[in-house]
């Protein structure tokens, strides 16, 4: 396995800890409402699944404390928006703390454990493909849901009667609600489902690194809710983004364990550096594209 | 219930602000901890262990989780000892402190608890830590890691070990046990004490296996698992089968080893738990001894032109290193571990070094010829990896 090979197939690894909190968070979005928090779930998350799985021996029940746990802390996100109409970037920041701060306390016993059992399982036949098999096909399950759910969520928000309801309470929540709907139950569900699939990258992150450290998250969370304004609300620009940040990331690494010489401040900005000049190029059509309740919550406009 | 609208946003922020401040106390106070520990230490018959002290009280600043079994462990760990061996000795502790204005609040604070002698632990607490010192002449302050070039302020003081000469030993029982002959080592930053650690691991690596080298992969961070994780990845690509680190914390690269069933050299904190048949060995934080010392000479009256009152550097040939050197795993094999032991003997003797000539550098440039022996500064200034190290360090 060559470099190139190396640094997309850890890059898919690691883009699956953005893709699935970008997912949910895009689907919160569309919604109307934007979660910071997105860094404080996916930690709520990994500490969950880390403790159910490292309790009970069980991956699986793991993965579904994340979910539960990512979806709790969306309720609150929820709560504290859509019920109580608190600013959505003050709600988020709180969240994001008050996630940092419990699960530093309730995860300072979980340190030194380890748990194995998220790992790579190499799909027959589809492993096998030359250069795209290994890169693609030989993860932990957690990748495969990722690629399942970009086909799904946009099967769900653009084919779907819920899905409709959904992007028209992100637009003109009043039209919903005219139209008999119940629009802040529409997006407190929206907010804890993105939620919960933060929970359950925060539970990739910690099941498949197999230990639990004190934010660990250490603000990618931030990154999936910057690469679903990158990805101007679409799913396959939200995979795009993801993995396209993963794999940067880990092209510093890759560079460096073959011996090559590069400046590693600038690797290390590169995937900010990406990010940001595609927010920059793609700001005119993202403003255009951009659900309108959610920007009326962030402009504060009428 | 309306939509949360325009008309409502500035009353609401106003009134989330107060849950932001709520919230950050509440992590704040998760996190930092407050122990009298007179009542706890009188009750154990460990008389011969404990230390009198006229009363005082001493803060301990970390940079990260005080569980992080690793470096912020380590202190932590050496914090308690200090708790219960000194029955006088009120110990103040705040962990996950950034490096930032945070430092100069935290001590603060703990000044207002009464605290006369204050331990910085993180490197990049440096500055901070400094500048607190002048502005405080009536309390002691510490910084673990750091060195200072200018004179000393009478309550100031830097402590340290010579962390490369366990490291080394790691070295030896890496390069003593690796079958591809090649060494992965997961650092943070290009920073002095690494680059040293780092030369030193391959000195050691190659002492027993000339043909080992040490492939380089950093993080520029402490502390982040996914870095960890990918430096850890694509140094087991490149066919590496011992890794070690120069990280805070410790438990995704040791389980990145254990699950490619390589092996692995610790550093901070003695993990052979967490893997018992990857784990070689490692280098462990044993802080206590030096911060007893330090408090007995603070709470003497005796510290102002002490040992402690400059850069203060433990080190094997005085019996006094903090940092020690791990259990050894029983993946080493009986031979290995003979002569790792009688290495360790070695450099207890006067005059011994981890470093001695010839030290060439990567580009072939003779660094210090045969028969020299650089001192600890120049140690500390070396910026050139040595021969068999594979990688660069990062260009700024």
């Amino acid at each position: 396995m060559n470099g190139v090979e190396q640094a997309l197939m850890f890059g898919v690894d690691s883009g699956t800890a953005i893709l699935l909190p970008s997912l949910g968070e895009m689907v919160g979005q569309r919604a109307g409402v934007i979660n910071l928090g997105t860094e404080g779930c996916m930690l709520a998350g990994a500490l969950s699944s880390f403790i159910v799985a490292s309790e009970t021996g069980s991956i699986a029940t793991g993965v579904v404390a994340g979910l539960v746990a990512g979806m709790l802390c969306g309720l609150l996100h929820g709560w504290l928006t859509v019920r109580r109409g608190a600013d959505q970037l003050a709600s988020g920041l709180v969240v994001w703390f008050l996630a940092l701060g419990v699960t530093s306390v309730f995860g300072s016993g979980y340190t030194d454990r380890i748990v194995t059992g998220l790992d790579p399982i190499a799909i027959p036949g589809l492993s096998k493909i030359p250069w795209a098999g290994p890169i693609l096909f030989d993860h932990d399950i957690l990748v495969y849901v990722g690629y399942a759910l970009v086909p799904l969520t946009w099967y769900a928000l653009w084919r779907t009667r819920i899905g409709l309801s959904v992007r028209a309470a992100g637009e003109r929540p009043e039209v919903v609600a005219t139209a008999g709907g119940r629009p802040q139950l529409i997006q407190m569900s929206a907010v804890a489902i993105g939620a919960g699939l933060s929970g359950i990258g925060g539970a990739q992150l910690s099941l498949s690194l197999g230990n639990w450290t004190n934010n660990m998250t250490a603000g990618y969370g931030f990154v999936a809710v910057a690469v679903v304004l990158f990805a101007a609300w679409r799913p396959l620009g939200v995979l795009a983004g993801s993995y396209l940040f993963g794999v940067a990331l880990a092209t510093a690494s890759v560079l460096q364990a073959h011996g090559v010489g590069v400046n590693q401040y600038l690797l290390d900005a590169m995937p900010y550096l990406i990010t940001l000049t595609a927010l920059v190029l793609l700001a005119r059509r993202g403003a255009q594209q951009a659900p309108e309740a959610l920007v009326r919550a962030l402009t504060h406009a009428a | 219930m309306p939509f949360p609208v325009s008309a409502r946003v500035s009353r609401t922020t106003l009134a989330v602000v107060p849950l932001v401040a709520a919230s950050l106390v509440l992590s704040a106070c998760g996190s930092s901890s407050t122990k009298n520990v007179a009542a706890a230490s009188s009750a154990s018959g460990a008389k011969a262990s404990t230390i009198t002290t006229p009363k005082i009280a001493v803060g301990f600043l970390m940079v990260g989780s005080k569980k992080d079994y690793g470096y912020n462990e380590a202190v932590y760990d050496g914090s308690q000892a200090v708790a219960k061996d000194m029955p006088n000795v009120n110990v103040i502790t705040a962990d996950n402190v950034p490096e930032s204005n945070a430092v100069t609040t935290a001590m603060d604070s703990m000044v207002s608890q009464g605290a006369k002698v204050i331990f910085a632990s993180s490197y990049g607490y440096f500055q901070y830590a400094e500048k607190f010192a002048v502005a405080h002449p009536d309390v002691i302050v510490l910084h673990q890691g750091g060195f200072q070039k200018d004179a000393f302020p009478a309550n100031f003081g830097t402590y340290w070990g010579q962390a490369f000469e366990p490291v080394s030993l790691g070295g030896m029982a890496a390069g003593g046990t690796t079958k591809t002959n090649k060494l992965g080592y997961v650092y943070a930053f290009p920073i002095p004490q690494t680059i040293a650690n780092i030369d030193a691991f391959q000195l050691g690596a190659q002492a027993v296996n000339p043909k080992a080298q040490t492939y380089l992969v950093n993080t520029s961070s402490w502390c982040d698992p996914v870095k960890q994780s990918q430096a850890a990845a694509a140094l087991l690509s490149q066919g590496v089968d011992v890794l070690t680190q120069h990280q805070d914390c410790q438990g995704t690269v040791i389980n990145a080893a254990k699950k490619a069933g390589k092996y692995v050299v610790g550093y901070h904190y003695d993990a052979q738990s967490l893997d018992p048949s990857g784990w070689l060995t490692g280098s462990a934080w044993n802080w206590a001894p030096i911060y007893k010392k330090i408090i007995a000479a603070a709470a003497g009256g005796t510290f102002k032109g002490s040992p402690y009152n400059a850069n203060w550097v433990g080190d094997f040939a005085h019996d006094d290193n903090p940092l020690t050197l791990a259990s050894i795993g029983s993946s080493v094999s009986a031979d290995l571990k003979a002569k790792i032991t009688a290495e360790q003997t070695a450099l207890k003797q006067p005059g011994a070094s981890v470093f001695k000539g010839p030290i060439v550098c990567q580009d072939g440039t003779v660094l210090y010829a045969a028969g020299v022996t650089p001192t600890y500064d120049q140690i500390n200034s070396i910026n050139c990896l040595v021969k068999g190290v594979v990688g660069t360090l990062p260009k700024s």
